[in-house]
């Protein structure tokens, strides 16, 4: 059992990596995926600021939205990685990896894990542009070894989703329209652009379990509030989520080569 | 065609059992995809470094017969052997001991020669001081040494399929198969790509098992041939002895396969096919 676990983690491990050394050989990529965070802080952001029409604890506007907006980039692209399954399948990059002596949870967290490493690209240019916009966030190595785990975690969950559904649709134009319908709800019933309390009842309970709304509530705590009481749960339900949909994620990812 | 001198390579060392010389045996394998057959109750062996070739028309069930063969699909019914190993039960050990190229490009664009292969040395488990000096073994038998750093989306089309077969033989396998590997390859880029699958072959004992519709190809370089129509097997033979039952003089295996199969090789495949060649003969340039 033990050596089953190191090779599923070993194996994983070598899937992140090779996801690295492209982003080494093409970083054109994290470039274009910042822009749009860049303009929800810059233009909605700054625009939402000047109105203080939403409570946010006592917090500047823009304060409170980066968490949010660093989720949105991070599960955004995320997501979008069934769709880079489903591709791997039409070009017969899936099918070479599945007739390897790898388990297919590996291929699975390796998928998560990579998708984590393209998150926290992003990550880091969104705190560069923090810097620029004067927005106050607590940086420690405290607080950027939890924001490390929680990107990890939110991009591993959504990852997983993201294959759970590619496993089902089965092509590109298919995932396109259900990534759609899937993204956009999944953060604006969330705590992502405002805070859960301002929300009709049926919404509260949708954002309360939207895993999204968890890696929001963890950032926060991180670089905004300084609060960790909730951290912990934050924390575990993320990491309960994304190896419960790892699980289902590897049970149904051979399907996409059938 | 011709073999090609032999250079310094180490062999692999695989433990697999077989009680018989057949390192493939199918009995009465059924795939099917709802009403549709697409392998319709076939049986059949490959003996130990044969080159098997499955020669039919788009459509036929050569793709879904591999692709179960690798334990890529579950097959509906029946039973398949490879290398003594049962594919149903024993999925995880018949991944060890085969090697596959598939009909679609396999290799990352956006990683180099020299990735590509650390990368399948690496899910293939062979040993950590090992890796790099196979990687550098298996490019320098592909004559791809010189171009181990470029990103493979700069290669030619020949170079992607030769290092694909580098791929499918850093665990030195026993068994590989090969679905359509000369499909969309001029024919200088053709000969390189069997030039480097026959000295493979003499080298390490390997059986070759692959599908193709040219029937050139197959002629050229088969020990025994199975011609496949409809999900069936209209027939299996040495090419000779295939083209001698026409009773025609000067028969060709395209002769054999309308003999045999009462058709021509033709087109049967859908829009999702024809589109999937088509992409892969553009890639290939």
């Amino acid at each position: 059992m033990i050596k089953y676990i190191f090779q599923v983690v070993r194996k994983s491990l070598v899937l992140a990596e090779m996801e690295a050394r492209k982003l080494l050989h093409d970083p054109t990529e994290v470039i274009t995926r910042a822009v749009q965070p860049i303009l929800w802080l810059g233009i909605f952001g700054e625009a939402l600021s000047k109105i203080r029409a939403i409570p946010t604890g006592g917090y500047t506007y823009l304060q409170f939205i980066t968490p949010g907006i660093l989720t949105q980039s991070v599960t955004f692209l995320a997501i979008f990685y069934g769709i880079a399954i489903i591709w791997e399948r039409d070009m017969g990059l899936l099918q070479k990896f599945l007739v390897t002596p790898t388990p297919r949870i590996a291929l699975v967290w390796g998928k998560m894990a990579s998708a984590g490493i393209r998150g926290l690209c992003q990550v880091v240019i969104i705190f560069i542009f923090t810097r620029i916009l004067h927005i106050t966030l607590y940086i420690t190595p405290l607080s950027i070894l939890g924001v490390i785990l929680i990107t990890l975690l939110g991009a591993g969950f959504f990852t997983g989703l993201s294959t759970v559904i590619a496993s089902i649709v089965k092509t590109r134009e298919r995932f396109m329209g259900i990534g759609q319908i899937i993204t956009l709800p999944l953060f604006f019933a969330s705590n992502a652009i405002y805070p859960i309390q301002i929300m009709p009842r049926w919404l509260q309970i949708v954002a309360r379990v939207n895993p999204l709304s968890y890696m929001v509530d963890g950032l926060r705590s991180l670089l905004v509030t300084g609060n960790f009481t909730k951290l912990p749960l934050d924390i575990a339900v993320l990491a309960v989520a994304a190896y419960l949909i790892s699980l289902l994620s590897a049970y149904l990812y051979p399907s996409i080569a059938s | 065609m011709q073999s090609r001198q032999s250079k310094n390579f180490s062999n692999g060392g695989y433990n697999f059992m077989i009680e018989s010389d057949n390192i493939i045996v199918v009995e009465n394998l059924i795939k099917r995809f709802g009403d549709l057959n697409a392998v319709d109750d076939i049986t059949f062996q490959v003996q130990k470094k044969e080159i098997f070739a499955f020669l039919g028309p788009n459509g036929a069930g050569k793709t879904t017969l591999i692709k179960v063969l690798i334990t890529l699909i579950p097959p509906t019914s029946g039973k398949a052997l490879v290398g003594g190993l049962d594919i149903s039960r024993n999925a995880g050990k018949v991944r060890k001991i085969i090697g596959y190229v598939p009909q679609m490009i396999s290799v990352d664009g956006t990683l180099t020669a020299y990735e590509n292969l650390l990368l399948m040395a690496r899910l293939f488990d062979i040993p950590r001081k090992e890796q790099k000096s196979r990687v550098i073994e298996v490019l320098e038998f592909l004559d791809l040494a010189d171009h181990s750093d470029k990103l493979v989306r700069t290669f030619s089309g020949g170079m992607i399929r030769k290092l694909e077969v580098g791929l499918a033989m850093l665990n030195h396998p026993p068994v590989l198969f090969l679905d359509e590997p000369t499909t969309g390859l001029d024919p200088i880029a053709k000969q390189g790509v069997w030039d480097h699958l026959l000295e493979i072959r003499n080298k390490f004992d390997t059986t070759i098992f692959f599908s193709t519709h040219n029937m050139e190809e197959a002629a050229a370089v088969s020990s025994r041939v199975a011609i496949m129509n409809a999900g069936k097997i209209a027939v299996i033979g040495k090419v000779n002895d295939l083209t001698e039952q026409t009773k025609k003089e000067n028969a060709t295996l395209e002769d054999a396969f309308i003999f045999f199969t009462g058709s021509t090789i033709r087109e049967t495949s859908g829009y999702r096919e024809a589109r999937r060649s088509r992409q892969k003969q553009s890639r290939l340039g």
